[in-house]
Formats: C-alpha cells, sequence, structure tokens
C-alpha cells in the first residue's frame, strides 16, 4: 500500500513539474521529459509489471490532459515501461551507467514514437529538423535532469527494499 | 479492467508480457473510443481536474512568482544604482507627466473610437488564468483553470489582448484544454481585412521557433494584398467567429499552380508569454442539417 502512494506522489509530482514549472525553464522552448525518467527507472527498478503500469497512468495523465484520444501515449509510455523492465535484471543501484543509458534510449523511442505516429501521419516529413530541433534536445536536457531526479527515485525506492523483494520475486 | 483490479485485491500471478497484451487491447479500444465520442474522456476528465488541476493552480502560482522573484534578485544591484539616477530626474519628469497625461487621456478616448477592438465588445467574455503547458515539446497546447461549471464549451474562442490564441477542444469541471493557433495541427479559415480575401492559416512546428504561422490558398490575382495586412478569422470559418484579428503577414510568395499564393503571417498574440486569456462565451452559430 505504501508502495502504491509513493508511486503516485511520483508520478503527480513528476507530471506538475513538467507542466508548470519547467515551462518556465525552457531552454529554447524545450521541456524535459520527467515522466519518461520515472517510467524508465521504476521500470528497470522494480521489472516489467511496475514498469507498465507506472508508464500506463503517466500516459494516461498526459492524454487526459494535452491528448487528443485517450490511450495514444499510456500506449507509448506502457511500451517504454515493459521494455526498461527487461533489463531489471542487470540493474544495480550502484551503477548509473545502465540508468543513463536506458533512459536515453527510452526518450529517443518516445521521440521517434510521437513523430511517426503524430507528425509523420500528417505528411510532415522534414525528420532531420524534427531530430534536431526537438527530439535531441530534449534527450540532453532529459538527460541533465535525470541527473537530479534519479537519485530522489533511487531513494524513495531503496527505502522500500527489503519489504519488496520478499514479495516480488517471480 | 479487471487485471488492475485484481492486482490490488489479491497475490496476482498475471505476468507482464499478458498485462502488456490485454493493455495494449485496451488502450487500443480507449483511442477509438475517444475518437469517437467522450463516453470515456468525460468523467475521467472530471476525477483528473479534481485531483491534479488544483495543484497546478498552486504551483503555477509559486513559479510565477518564484521567477518573479530571481529576476528580482539578479536586477537588485542595477535597480538601485537606476533608483538613484532616477530620482534626480524625477521633478522634472512629474511636469512633464502631467502634460502627457492630458494628452494621453485624450489619445485613449480617440482610439476607443476608431480601435478595432470595439467590435469584439459585443461578445461576452470571461477571463481564466493558464495553468498548465504541454508536457511535450510537439505541440503547444494548455489549459486554463474554468471549466463547463464556469460556463464554457467545447470549440469556444480564446483571445489574448485583441489577437486570437486558439479555440477549446476538451472541457472538465474546472479546466478545459485549449488549443494553439500555432500548434502543428491547428488549421483555420482567415481573410485579409482590407481585401476579404479568404486564406488557410495552419500552425507549423517547424516555423514556431521563428515566431511565424503558414497561410496557404490566398486567391489573389490582382496583387492586392500587400506585406502588413491584417488577417482577421473568416465569417466562413465553421469554428472561429468572424473578425478576430489573428496576426499580420511578414511574407507573400505565389504558388506553383500561379493562381494561388503562400506565405507567413505573425499572430498578433506573443505565446510565449501568454498567462491570462479571455473566453468569448459565444460560440459560432451552426446550420442544422
Amino acid at each position: 500500500m505504501r508502495k502504491i502512494i509513493i508511486y503516485i506522489i511520483l508520478i503527480i509530482f513528476c507530471f506538475l513539474l513538467q507542466s508548470t514549472v519547467f515551462r518556465g525553464l525552457a531552454f529554447a522552448g524545450i521541456v524535459p521529459n520527467f515522466l519518461i525518467v520515472l517510467t524508465a527507472s521504476l521500470g528497470f527498478m522494480r521489472g516489467e509489471r511496475t514498469g507498465l503500469l507506472i508508464g500506463l497512468f503517466c500516459g494516461l495523465l498526459t492524454d487526459i490532459f494535452f491528448g487528443d484520444a485517450i490511450g495514444l501515449y499510456a500506449m507509448i509510455y506502457m511500451y517504454i515501461g515493459f521494455l526498461n523492465g527487461k533489463f531489471s535484471g542487470i540493474f544495480y543501484p550502484e551503477n548509473i551507467k545502465l540508468p543513463m543509458t536506458l533512459i536515453l534510449f527510452s526518450n529517443l523511442f518516445y521521440g521517434l514514437f510521437t513523430y511517426m505516429l503524430l507528425f509523420m501521419m500528417r505528411s510532415r516529413l522534414n525528420f532531420s529538423y524534427y531530430f534536431v530541433n526537438i527530439i535531441f534536445p530534449e534527450i540532453i536536457y532529459t538527460i541533465l535532469i535525470t541527473l537530479f531526479l534519479y537519485p530522489l527515485i533511487l531513494v524513495s525506492q531503496f527505502d522500500l527494499r527489503p519489504k519488496n523483494d520478499a514479495e516480488t520475486t517471480n | 479492467m479487471s487485471p488492475i483490479v485484481k492486482k490490488k485485491g489479491e497475490k496476482f500471478t498475471l505476468s507482464g508480457k499478458y498485462l502488456l497484451f490485454i493493455l495494449t487491447i485496451l488502450c487500443t479500444g480507449l483511442i477509438v473510443l475517444t475518437l469517437y465520442t467522450d463516453y470515456i474522456s468525460r468523467p475521467l476528465s472530471v476525477i483528473a481536474g479534481r485531483i491534479v488541476v488544483p495543484m497546478q493552480e498552486g504551483i503555477s502560482y509559486v513559479g510565477s512568482s518564484l521567477s518573479g522573484r530571481s529576476e528580482e534578485l539578479v536586477h537588485i544591484r542595477d535597480l538601485l544604482a537606476e533608483n538613484e539616477r532616477l530620482r534626480s530626474q524625477i521633478d522634472q519628469l512629474t511636469i512633464e507627466n502631467t502634460m502627457y497625461k492630458q494628452d494621453r487621456y485624450e489619445l485613449t478616448n480617440l482610439r476607443d473610437l476608431y480601435d478595432l477592438d470595439a467590435q469584439y465588445d459585443d461578445y461576452e467574455k470571461i477571463g481564466a488564468r493558464i495553468i498548465a503547458r504541454d508536457p511535450g515539446n510537439w505541440f503547444h497546447s494548455f489549459t486554463i483553470n474554468k471549466g463547463y461549471e464556469d460556463g464554457l464549451e467545447v470549440d469556444m474562442n480564446i483571445m489574448a489582448g485583441s489577437g486570437l490564441v486558439g479555440r477549446i477542444t476538451k472541457v472538465g469541471p474546472n479546466w478545459s484544454k485549449v488549443i494553439t493557433i500555432i500548434a502543428d495541427n491547428s488549421y483555420l479559415s482567415g481573410q485579409v481585412l482590407a481585401t476579404e480575401d479568404t486564406l488557410i492559416v495552419s500552425g507549423n512546428l517547424e516555423l514556431y521557433a521563428d515566431g511565424v504561422v503558414e497561410f496557404e490558398q490566398l486567391k489573389d490575382n490582382a496583387d492586392r494584398v500587400v506585406i502588413g495586412d491584417k488577417i482577421v478569422t473568416s465569417n466562413i470559418s465553421n469554428k472561429y467567429l468572424p473578425g478576430i484579428l489573428i496576426g499580420y503577414i511578414t511574407s507573400i510568395n505565389r504558388d506553383a499552380n500561379n493562381l494561388t499564393k503562400s506565405g507567413r503571417l505573425t499572430p498578433a498574440v506573443d505565446f510565449e508569454r501568454l498567462d491570462i486569456v479571455l473566453v468569448i462565451l459565444e460560440l459560432k452559430q451552426e446550420i442544422e442539417e
């Protein structure tokens, strides 16, 4: 139960930061993607099931407030959470390189899919422009933010670790 | 629905792969459902609105006051020096000021008579505050802190100052989503104020950095439309009320077909610094078929 409350707090915290405070701190109009960091981190920390559920709720929140169809971002985030969960076997809290790489690729995946589903379908084909001006800066900014956000998520999960190990060994 | 509920109840054994499969189908269903009805999005928007919107309102308030505070700190030294200098000018300026005030009073009166804004006065408007912006970097929509409890409806037009910002695409009880005219998926019909030639204004992410939007399909064989012309919403638009200022033409090119023209226009609204917007509480009349 405590676990779930912490998840909810983390999701709402990240969503609020991203949609309010960091809109004001945007560099060149680009906002870092907190929800990706959260989804990916919980994915490789807690396994694929937690990852995909966290992703689902992050996406749903985005969909309800900013999406055109509910379920689209939910699906993208869900798959990101699930795929990150695949790496939970080789994740160690001391190692920062794997999380960084995974978050980087998650954001790339997110950017590519958003472009493909929402822009390429409307025949906006100038991919290089979107990559250089939107996807790439977003990744860089997100990685920077990860340096601060990731320890926070790690700490929030470490508290639960002993309890959890007993529960989720399947 | 059931896999999530079950999970909270007892020990849950469904493996990630199957859960992913079920939820994918669920999401696809939701996408299809919400594209054609607002069956699901209505209750969801109520729940989410009640939980998240109050927090967003608080944070945007704190955020804007914080950024204001940090700016104050940066500038405090400059301000002190400047203050000293300005103090000496005060006497002189006070005298000038009184003169200008009289002029200004006259000017505002005259402006009121001539201004384009006069025609917007017919519409009933309410103010709303922007509380959150699209967390992604692809579209430029935002949410405002008023919803159907305040009488707002989908497709109501949003203005800021004297220019068009966009329209409402989704309403919750205490919030609404606004799509801006500069968003990549936004199209609207406009017309040149001087010549009444119609054109299509469309947002484009690639042009966003330059602060302009595209227009196309302008039929102007007599070459009467020039750079700097005002573009207003047209009377044939089915979502936007007629005569609201969109922006000013910054470039015109003849299309390859030699019949129509296209180009760029600068919006009348500064979308980077929007804080409070006006909602026009009137919908474009639609003819029932």
